[in-house]
């Protein structure tokens, strides 16, 4: 009897994990669709940053899940760009201290580059 | 261009011969009078003219190059570019004998904003010389692939804004390599471009001086920083019949000097803020010297650059 109220208990709390987790989830995928620009660091979003400094981007090789906003953050003293190889996403020249976001929707890995200074190379890993 | 000529010594795996680079280099120079005497191009700093003999800057033809005035950067290397682009002019306007016209290397502002645009165009109506010519850099392409340059400097020019032109019998070519650069890559002159350049010097005789001049140097510099040209090995290889060659680039704000064959090659410093000679810093960003340094760390150092036996660059004459 104990055994089986233990059991029903632990179901139970998966079942309520597994709708709140899916409930954030979608609420995440309409706030970054009606907005996927602004304030992309507020509590229920996933986020993620990538620094630009010394005419590089870090990390590298960024892992994400899908649905995350990536927020560039231009920390040099020259301007950069963040472009897609494929002109995916494209920002627009950013001056020191300037920031760029975009989200992706899609499992995919993205490579891409600063056009001003195209030796400037990174990739962003969506799961 | 063979691959052992070049100033690049990446064997030591420090990606340079920082001995040789540090010779031919020095800081935050305003501005280079050339001076074409029989064909052959001597170039001086602008910083040493003081000490310049009247009859040393007489030639067939003189002119000025200055590049990188990056109108609108205004971080701590150097709060004041206006200042020391107005400084530059003055340095022009004093020369002996006035120079034909005046080069403009590429980034002429930093964010191609209209007015930064404004404020060199502005800058430079006080320059004493009758033409001035351009080439852009990344920064005055940057927001709007070239529009606001092209409008200003297209004018005669083709593609994103590649031209030709000749003076005293010397035939200039403004090259375009900043525009539709591609991942990983360096400077790129592009197929339009190239078939363009071949087309402009067919007929040309080979006892033509050439002076052609890009934003970015069209000899590998430091690939690492790209600092270089992808395809510049074919816009040189049209270039092997003529007896005279000058190449006149910017983009690395600092000087830099070095022949090949029938090839010379100089960069230009900034009128704006100086950058890490090739390997020597974390990135090529915008390097800070003492602000009482800044204007007087002009003087130029001349080039005698000896590797092994055969020397790779005796080119700008020392005034000091």
């Amino acid at each position: 009897m104990e055994k089986k109220v233990k059991q029903t208990l632990r179901i139970l709390g998966i079942a309520i994990l597994l709708v709140v987790g899916f409930d954030q989830s979608t609420n995440l995928f309409r706030s970054a669709n009606a907005a996927p620009l602004l304030n992309p660091s507020t509590s229920n979003e996933m986020a993620a940053e990538v620094k630009i400094d010394n005419f590089s981007f870090s990390p590298a090789t960024l892992e994400i899940k899908a649905g995350t906003t990536v927020t560039w953050t231009n920390a040099d003293d020259i301007p950069h760009t963040v472009v897609s190889n494929d002109k995916f996403f494209k920002s627009k020249l950013l001056d020191t201290d300037q920031k760029f976001s975009f989200t992706f929707e899609k499992a995919g890995t993205y490579p891409y580059f600063c056009s001003l200074h195209p030796k400037m190379t990174a990739k962003v890993v969506v799961q | 261009m063979k691959k052992e000529d070049e100033i690049m010594f990446d064997h030591n795996g420090d990606g340079i011969d920082r001995r040789g680079f540090l010779k031919c280099m020095a800081w935050a120079g305003t501005g280079t009078l050339c001076v074409m005497k029989g064909g052959v191009l001597n170039s001086y700093s602008l910083s040493a003219l003081s000490k310049l003999d009247a009859k040393a800057t007489m030639g067939e033809l003189s002119f000025v190059q200055i590049s990188d005035s990056h109108m609108g950067f205004n971080k701590p290397a150097n709060p004041d570019v206006i200042g020391t682009l107005k400084a530059a002019i003055e340095k022009i306007n004093a020369l002996p004998g006035n120079p034909e016209f005046l080069l403009h290397t590429g980034d002429i502002t930093h964010l191609s904003k209209p007015e930064e645009f404004d404020n060199v165009q502005q800058i430079l109506k006080d320059a004493k010389v009758k033409e001035a010519f351009y080439v852009p850099g990344e920064h005055d392409v940057a927001t709007d692939e070239g529009k606001e340059y092209l409008e200003r400097y297209g004018k005669g020019t083709k593609g994103a804004g590649w031209h030709s032109f000749d003076k005293n019998g010397v035939h200039f070519i403004g090259l375009v390599n900043v525009v539709d650069l591609k991942a990983g890559g360096l400077g790129t002159l592009g197929h339009e471009q190239l078939e363009w350049l071949e087309g402009d010097l067919k007929g040309k005789k080979s006892s033509t001086p050439i002076v052609v001049f890009a934003h970015i140097p069209l000899w590998s510099v430091y690939p690492q920083w790209g600092w270089g040209t992808e395809d510049s090995e074919q816009a040189l290889s049209y270039l092997k019949k003529f007896g005279s060659v000058t190449v006149l680039n910017g983009h690395i704000h600092q000087t830099m000097q070095k022949v090949e064959g029938n090839v010379t090659f100089h960069t230009a410093a900034s009128t704006a803020f100086p950058q890490p000679a090739p390997g020597t810093a974390d990135s090529p960003g915008p390097m800070k010297v003492p602000a009482e340094q800044l204007r007087s760390v002009l003087g130029v150092t001349s080039v005698n650059f000896v590797r092994g036996q055969k020397a790779l660059a005796v080119v700008d004459s020392n005034l000091s």
